[in-house]
């Protein structure tokens, strides 16, 4: 593998005036996964919002390779696929319109783009309901049309927020299948989730560990 | 280049498809426009001397109906964030979401305004400036309410914070824009006036993307 490792050094992140992790850090192998895991507001969603460069940490460094990412952004966010706990879904478009609207803005060949359209449609059984109107759609089927942005717009690191919540069993099977062979070619992931999921042999972070006793002893 | 056309292409359609935004815009001009006779009485002296000042303003309301929309959508449902991560610059992704809502306002209403003054029975010449006028300084208006649209995401009541923002940004272009249809029909030449509008249409052009992208930056936090 020639890609870097994804390494994080005593990550610390502050929302408003509270702490909420602290002294966090774990190194990401191509082909890996991280199990995030912790009590609610423990801090999932911060730490993979940190990983996705939209926020800043308030401590600690986040490197990739050997470089900090903020050195090359640009470089690391186009190996980023990042699908939050919100599916991004504007209910006047399709399936299909959203998915080649995302290729197009995550610049996707246009010789490939199709081909992985069809491939991000089938892989999370959305080809029945591609052309109806995102309104139609329930909760679990707009949840799968956010997950297909992963096969649409390949990318090397996947962070997800919560990827199976509203999804049925069968559907979070085809998430771990997706997962897996994502994997398999040497994608990484990083996935936050409070539900059990099978992501293969995962290294596992429990956030509760990290809450900082008090602001002042953990803010060096 | 192609996910700029992409978003633009995107944020059209849905203004489009959602039909609203763009009738409703029209429908608010229009019926704006079609209220003050009411209330200062129909003499066409008047509506002659006050008409361009009306539909400007007018146009500046509507306009300022649909900025909410520009992020708020896309905020609220985390497409923001997909948008801070794309390859797009978040200044190129605020100018292509700018050029689409102005396509689907700002032109429109710039395309409504001359059966407008016939209502308020404005000449020829001055029906042209005031087309001219409008084709000019709307881009201002969509490039300066992004700015504000960008500072208040998230705002409770936003569509009142906005307001109290972007109105008084608004001056410039209605002052030279409504003068401009005003200096027509006295006849002392309105190009002084189109040359500043365009004036700050471009100022706004240049500055506004960055202005707005810092204030989505701050928002995403």
């Amino acid at each position: 593998m020639t890609e870097p490792d994804l390494v994080a050094e005593g990550l610390a992140c502050r929302r408003g005036e509270r702490l909420v992790f602290a002294g966090l850090s774990f190194r990401l192998p191509a082909g890996g996964a991280l199990l995030l895991t912790g009590a609610n507001g423990s801090g999932k969603t911060s730490l993979l919002r940190v990983l996705a460069t939209l926020i800043m940490p308030a401590g600690g460094r986040l490197l990739w390779g050997m470089a900090p990412v903020e050195a090359e952004s640009a470089a690391y966010r186009a190996q980023l696929d990042f699908v939050g706990h919100q599916d991004g879904v504007k209910p006047g478009l399709t399936p299909r319109e959203t998915l080649a609207f995302w290729a197009a803005l995550r610049g996707t060949e246009s010789s490939r783009a199709p081909c992985l359209l069809d491939a991000a449609l089938a892989t999370f059984a959305l080809d029945r309901v591609a052309d109806w109107p995102c309104r139609w759609l329930s909760a679990g089927q707009r949840r799968r049309v956010a997950l297909a942005r992963l096969v649409a717009a390949p990318a090397s690191i996947w962070l997800l927020d919560e990827p199976a919540s509203a999804l049925d069993h069968e559907n979070q099977s085809r998430l771990e299948q997706a997962i897996a062979e994502h994997r398999a070619s040497g994608g990484r992931v990083v996935v936050a989730s409070h539900t059990p999921i099978d992501i293969g042999a995962a290294a596992t972070i429990t956030l509760d560990a990290f809450a900082p006793l008090s602001d002042h002893a953990a803010a060096g | 280049m192609a996910a700029f056309l992409a978003l633009f292409r995107r944020d059209l359609s849905l203004a489009l498809r959602q039909g609203g935004d763009t009738g409703l815009v029209i429908g608010f001009f229009v019926l704006a426009v079609v209220l003050f006779p009411f209330g200062v009485g129909p003499e066409p002296e008047v509506l002659q001397r006050i008409g361009a000042g009306i539909i400007w303003v007018a146009a500046l309301l509507a306009a300022l109906l649909s900025l909410d929309r520009l992020f708020e959508a896309d905020y609220q449902d985390g497409e923001l964030d997909l948008l801070a991560l794309s390859s797009l610059p978040l200044e190129l992704a605020v100018l292509a979401k700018c050029a689409a809502h102005w396509v689907a306002t700002g032109l429109p209403l710039a395309l409504t305004s001359p059966f407008l003054a016939l209502l308020v029975d404005l000449d020829p010449g001055s029906i042209a400036t005031l087309f001219a006028s409008l084709l000019i300084g709307t881009p201002a208006l969509s490039l300066i309410g992004s700015v504000a649209a960008a500072l208040s995401l998230g705002a409770r009541r936003q569509g009142v914070v906005l307001s109290l923002l972007v109105l008084p940004l608004y001056i410039p272009p209605l002052i030279f824009g409504a003068g401009a249809v005003e200096a027509s029909a006295v006849g002392s030449g309105a190009r002084a006036y189109l040359l500043i509008l365009s004036a700050a249409s471009l100022a706004a052009l240049a500055l506004c993307p960055w202005a707005s992208a810092a204030a989505l930056r701050q928002a995403l936090e």
